[in-house]
C-alpha cells in the first residue's frame, strides 16, 4: 500500500485512538497515581490528579510488611515453578506431536485443549478435598502442581505450534549431514525454537501469576501468592486505597512489562490456531 | 566410489503406491537427471535413495551394500534440497562445516576444507554471513557448498533450481554441471524441466506415475522414445501426435513427428492447413497450423519462415523421421 | 518423514503429557460424579448416605441455582456483547495510521495483564465507590447522580470490570484478523467503485466472521467461571444477585460445606462448558488441517 493516508485522517485517527486509549488504561493510571498519595488525599473528593503531595510511604509500608515480601516470593516461585515443570513436559510431548505425528496426533491435540476448557468450578471439590487429605492445602508444590495442570495444555499448543514452524527440510539437511536425532535436536532443532519457547514460557508465566480461582481456593497465609494477598485487602479496616494501589502497582508492573511483549503469542495461545 | 542401483524398489503409502517396481544402475561419476511430470514419484525415489523415506519393498545397493535399513546419516550421501534449507541460525561457514562437525573431524581439517569448498564456489567473503543475508543464488551455492564439502559418494538434487530467476538458472546450471565433471561425483538430479534435464544428464530416467518410463541419453530418448508417453513428454516443443486413418496406413495406432521434421512442401502436396499462430524468435519460427480432421500441427523452420497467422501451407513428414506407437503407446518396430 | 525409530521414541516422550493430563481429567471428574450421588457434608463427615440423583433434583429446582443461572447467562452474555461491539471499532481503529500506535496499542492491552483481584479492588474502590471514586466524580461533573454501583446495580458493576479485563483480548483477536485481511482483495473492491462503508460490510465484516465466533467461544468458556471478581468484591451478593454458577458452587462447597450438591453443580457446570467446547473444538480441528 504505497499510498499516502491523507494527514487529516492520520490527525482523526490519532485523536480517537489516543481518547480511548487513555479512557481504557485510565484505571490503571488511576491506581499508579493513587499509590504516591497519602489515604487522606486518595479518599478526598473532588480527586486530584498531579499535584497533590506526592509520597512513597505507601510503598514502604506495604513493603515493610514481611507478609508482602512472602506473597511476592510465593507468586515468583509458583508461576515459575508451575511454567517450568510444564515446559519440561511439554517440550517432548510438543516435539512428538510435530514431528512425529500419526493419525491419532491431531485428535490427541484437541482433547489436551479441551482439559482446559473445562470449568476449573466442576473439580473444586475433589481436588480441594485431596489437597485435604494430602495435607497439600496452603503449600506452594500444592499450588505449583495444580497451575502446572492446568497451564499445560496451552504450553504443548503453543510449542506444538512453532514446532511445526520449523522447515522440516531444515531437520532433514541436519539428517544428510550425518546428524544422529540427539545432534538435530540440540545442534538445529533448539536453537531455532529458542524464541517460541521463550514466546510459550513468557506468556504462561504471565497466565500463572495472575491465576485466580485456585490460588484463592487452595493457599490462605504460607503459600499464598499476591493474587491472594490483594484479595485481603476486600475486607479491611479505614482507609486503605493508596496501600491497596501500591500493593497492587507492585503486584502488577512486573507483568505489565512482560505483557507488552506477549502481545502476539496471547493471540496464538489463547485461540489456540483458531484464529490467524 | 558412487554406484547406485536399485533393484525391486517400491513404495506405498497405504493403499496409494507411490512408486512401482523400479530398477537401475547408476554407474558410478554419471549424472543423471530423474524427470517426469508432477506427481510422478521423482522427488519420492530421491528420497528413497536418500533414506528420508523408506521403501516399502527391494533393494538400494550403494558400492554393492544395500542400505535400505541404514539411517540417511550414515549413507555417504549429501542432498540439496529445493529449499536449500540452510541452517538459518548459522553462518554460511557454519554451515558448509555442519556435516564435516557431525563426523567429528577434527578443527583445523574442517576449517581448511570449508575455506576450500567456499572458494570453489565463490563464497570465501560471505562465509560470515548468515542465511537471511544472502540472495537466492548466494544461498545456493550455500547448499552445494554443504554438500560438495563432505565428499559424497553421489550428490543427490532436489530441483535445486527453481527457486531461482530464468537468467540465473541458466547460469547456475552450467555451474553445476561444470563442478560435476570437476569433481567426478555421481550425481542424481530432480527436475520436471526436461529442458535442464536434456542440457545436464549423462543419463535421464523418465518417470510417469511412480513407474520408470525409459532410461537412457539425452539423445537416445529424444530419437529413439521407447513408447508415446515418452516422445511426447521429451522435446520442447512437443512431438505432433496423429491418429486414425493416417496412422492406421502406417501400421500403428498413433504416429508421431517432431515439430522439425514436418516440411513445409509445395501447394497441393502434403497436408493442408492453415496457420494460426506463428512465433518469431528470430532464430527460429513455430508455425501452429490447424490441420483440419488431422489436428493442430506445430512446425518449427529455421531462421524466419515469412509466414504469418492465416497463410495457407502445406506440411508433409520427414517419412524416415516417423515414429510409430500402438493401441497401449508402445513403440512399432518397423 | 517418521521412521521406525522416531516413532517409538515419540510415543514415549508423549506418554508423560498424556498420562497427566488424563489423570487430571479422570479423577476429580470422576470423584465429583461420586460425590453428587452422596449427601455429604465436610461438617459431618463419615455419614455420606447414597442418595442417587436427589442432589440434581435438588440443586436444579433449587432457586438459588436457576438465580445464579440467569446470573451466569446475563454476565456472560453482556461481557460478550460488550467486548465484541466495543472491540470491532476499536480493533478497526488500531488498524489505522496512528502516530504513536504501539503506545496506544499498550495502554489498550492493559487491562488483560492485570490479575483479576487488582482489577476488581480497583474497580470496586478507586473508581466505583459512590463519594469518593472517580466515577461518582466524573458524575457529578455532568450533573448526574452518582451510582452506588455495589448496592443498586452490583451484577452490572460486576460485569463492567470483567468487560473491561477482556476487551483487549477480543480487540487484539479482532486485530489479528483485519491485518491478515487480504489488501489486494481490498484494492480490487476500490477499483470495483466500492467505498469504505461497502468494503466494511461486504468484505471485512465476513473476514471478521470467524474471528468473532472464536472470541465468543473462547470468551464464553472462559466467562462461565468468573469467579476471582465476585470473590473479592460483593461475595455474590447482595443476596443472590451477584452469585453465578461457579460462585454458587463454589460457597456450596466451601462455606456451607455441602459437598454432594456442589459436586451436583460442578457436574451441572461441566456439561454446560462441554457445549461450548464441543463447537470450539470443531473449530480448531478444522483449522488444524489446513
Amino acid at each position: 500500500m504505497a499510498r499516502r493516508v491523507s494527514a487529516r485522517r492520520v490527525l482523526v485517527s490519532t485523536a480517537a485512538a489516543w481518547f480511548f486509549g487513555f479512557l481504557i488504561f485510565l484505571p490503571i493510571l488511576w491506581m499508579f497515581l493513587t499509590s504516591f498519595k497519602t489515604e487522606l488525599e486518595a479518599f478526598a473528593t473532588p480527586p486530584t490528579f498531579l499535584f497533590f503531595h506526592w509520597t512513597t510511604e505507601n510503598y514502604a509500608t506495604v513493603q515493610g510488611r514481611s507478609d508482602y515480601l512472602l506473597h511476592a516470593l510465593n507468586s515468583i516461585i509458583v508461576a515459575g515453578g508451575s511454567t517450568i515443570i510444564a515446559m519440561i513436559i511439554a517440550v517432548p510431548a510438543a516435539w512428538s506431536m510435530a514431528f512425529a505425528p500419526t493419525n491419532r496426533t491431531k485428535d490427541v491435540l484437541l482433547w489436551m485443549l479441551s482439559t482446559k476448557m473445562m470449568p476449573p468450578v466442576g473439580v473444586l471439590v475433589p481436588i480441594y478435598l485431596i489437597y485435604q487429605n494430602l495435607g497439600m492445602l496452603d503449600t506452594r508444590t500444592g499450588l505449583v502442581a495444580i497451575l502446572c495442570l492446568g497451564n499445560l495444555p496451552i504450553v504443548i499448543w503453543m510449542l506444538f505450534t512453532y514446532f511445526k514452524e520449523i522447515p522440516k527440510d531444515i531437520l532433514e539437511a541436519a539428517r544428510m549431514d550425518g546428524a544422529t536425532i540427539g545432534r538435530e535436536l540440540v545442534y538445529v532443532l533448539t536453537p531455532m525454537a529458542i524464541p517460541g519457547i521463550a514466546s510459550t514460557l513468557l506468556l504462561n508465566l504471565i497466565l500463572a501469576w495472575n491465576e485466580a480461582f485456585w490460588t484463592l481456593n487452595l493457599s490462605t497465609s504460607k503459600a499464598a501468592p499476591l493474587t491472594v494477598f490483594i484479595a485481603s485487602y476486600s475486607s479491611p479496616e479505614g482507609l486503605f486505597w493508596a496501600k491497596l494501589s501500591a500493593a497492587s502497582t507492585l503486584a502488577i508492573a512486573p507483568i505489565l512489562v512482560l505483557g507488552w511483549f506477549s502481545q502476539r503469542q496471547l493471540v496464538r495461545g489463547l485461540t489456540f490456531g483458531a484464529v490467524k | 566410489m558412487g554406484q547406485i542401483t536399485l533393484q525391486g524398489v517400491h513404495k506405498s503409502f497405504g493403499p496409494l503406491n507411490i512408486i512401482k517396481d523400479a530398477n537401475l544402475d547408476i554407474e558410478d561419476g554419471s549424472f543423471v537427471v530423474f524427470v517426469g511430470p508432477s506427481g510422478c514419484g521423482k522427488t519420492t525415489l530421491l528420497r528413497l535413495i536418500a533414506g528420508l523415506e523408506d521403501v516399502t519393498g527391494g533393494q538400494i545397493l550403494i558400492d554393492g551394500n544395500n542400505v535400505v535399513n541404514v539411517p540417511p546419516a550414515k549413507r555417504g550421501l549429501s542432498m540439496v534440497f529445493q529449499s536449500y534449507a540452510l541452517y538459518p541460525h548459522m553462518s554460511v561457514r557454519g554451515n558448509i562445516a555442519f556435516g564435516l562437525k557431525m563426523a567429528g573431524l577434527p578443527r583445523a581439517e574442517i576449517a581448511s576444507k570449508v575455506e576450500a569448498a567456499a572458494a570453489t564456489l565463490n563464497l570465501t567473503a560471505y562465509l560470515d554471513r548468515k542465511p537471511r543475508e544472502l540472495s537466492g543464488g548466494q544461498r545456493q551455492r550455500v547448499a552445494i557448498g554443504r554438500a560438495i564439502v563432505r565428499e559424497p559418494k553421489a550428490f543427490l538434487f532436489d530441483e535445486p533450481l527453481s527457486n531461482l530467476d530464468a537468467a540465473l538458472r541458466v547460469q547456475m546450471r552450467m555451474e553445476v554441471t561444470r563442478l560435476q565433471k570437476q569433481l567426478g561425483t555421481t550425481a542424481i538430479y530432480v527436475t520436471h524441466d526436461q529442458v535442464e534435464a536434456m542440457t545436464m544428464a549423462d543419463k535421464i530416467v523418465v518417470l510417469n506415475a511412480g513407474r520408470i518410463e525409459q532410461y537412457g541419453s539425452p539423445l537416445d530418448l529424444y530419437e529413439r522414445p521407447a513408447n508415446l508417453f515418452v516422445a511426447g513428454f521429451i522435446g520442447s516443443p512437443k512431438m505432433n501426435f496423429i491418429s486414425g486413418e493416417i496412422a492406421g496406413r502406417h501400421g500403428a495406432a498413433t504416429i508421431g513427428v517432431r515439430p522439425e521434421h514436418l516440411k513445409i512442401v509445395k501447394e497441393g502436396e502434403g497436408w493442408p492447413g492453415t496457420v494460426s499462430v506463428a512465433e518469431h524468435l528470430g532464430s527460429d519460427t513455430f508455425l501452429y497450423v490447424d490441420a483440419g480432421p488431422i489436428g493442430t500441427l506445430t512446425v518449427r523452420g529455421i531462421g524466419e519462415l515469412h509466414l504469418t497467422a492465416g497463410d495457407r501451407v502445406w506440411l508433409s513428414p520427414d517419412q524416415a523421421r516417423l515414429h510409430l506407437f500402438d493401441q497401449q503407446g508402445g513403440i512399432v518396430r518397423r | 518423514m517418521a521412521t521406525q525409530q522416531t516413532k517409538v521414541l515419540a510415543r514415549s516422550l508423549l506418554t508423560p503429557a498424556v498420562a497427566l493430563l488424563f489423570i487430571w481429567m479422570i479423577v476429580p471428574l470422576a470423584m465429583t460424579i461420586y460425590f453428587s450421588t452422596l449427601r455429604y457434608s465436610l461438617l459431618d463427615p463419615g455419614s455420606e448416605i447414597f442418595v442417587g440423583l436427589e442432589n440434581y433434583r435438588y440443586f436444579l429446582t433449587d432457586p438459588a441455582f436457576l438465580a445464579s443461572l440467569r446470573n451466569t447467562l446475563v454476565l456472560v452474555g453482556s461481557v460478550l456483547a460488550i467486548t465484541i461491539v466495543l472491540g470491532i471499532p476499536l480493533a478497526l481503529l488500531l488498524d489505522q495510521e496512528v502516530i504513536g500506535r504501539s503506545i496506544v496499542r499498550l495502554m489498550v492491552i492493559a487491562p488483560f495483564f492485570v490479575m483479576p483481584t487488582v482489577s476488581a479492588l480497583v474497580w470496586k474502590n478507586l473508581l466505583m465507590h459512590p463519594v469518593s471514586g472517580l466515577l461518582s466524580w466524573i458524575s457529578t461533573l455532568l450533573g448526574m447522580e452518582p451510582i452506588d454501583w455495589f448496592n443498586d446495580a452490583p451484577l452490572f458493576a460486576v460485569i463492567l470490570i470483567v468487560s473491561w479485563q477482556w476487551l483487549p483480548f477480543a480487540t487484539l483477536i479482532l486485530l489479528t484478523a483485519l491485518q491478515s485481511q487480504d489488501e489486494e482483495q481490498k484494492e480490487a473492491a476500490e477499483m470495483d467503485g466500492a467505498g469504505a462503508l461497502p468494503t466494511f460490510v461486504y468484505l471485512t465484516l465476513p473476514h471478521l466472521a470467524r474471528p468473532i465466533t472464536v472470541v465468543i467461544l473462547i470468551e464464553t468458556i472462559f466467562l462461565l467461571t468468573v469467579f476471582a471478581e465476585i470473590f473479592v468484591t460483593t461475595g455474590g451478593g447482595p443476596g443472590l444477585q451477584t452469585t453465578n454458577i461457579a460462585f454458587l458452587i463454589y460457597s456450596q462447597a466451601l462455606i456451607q460445606y455441602d459437598v454432594g450438591s456442589a459436586s451436583a453443580g460442578g457436574l451441572v457446570a461441566v456439561v454446560i462448558a462441554n457445549i461450548v467446547a464441543f463447537f470450539l473444538v470443531r473449530i480448531i480441528g478444522r483449522n488444524l488441517e489446513a
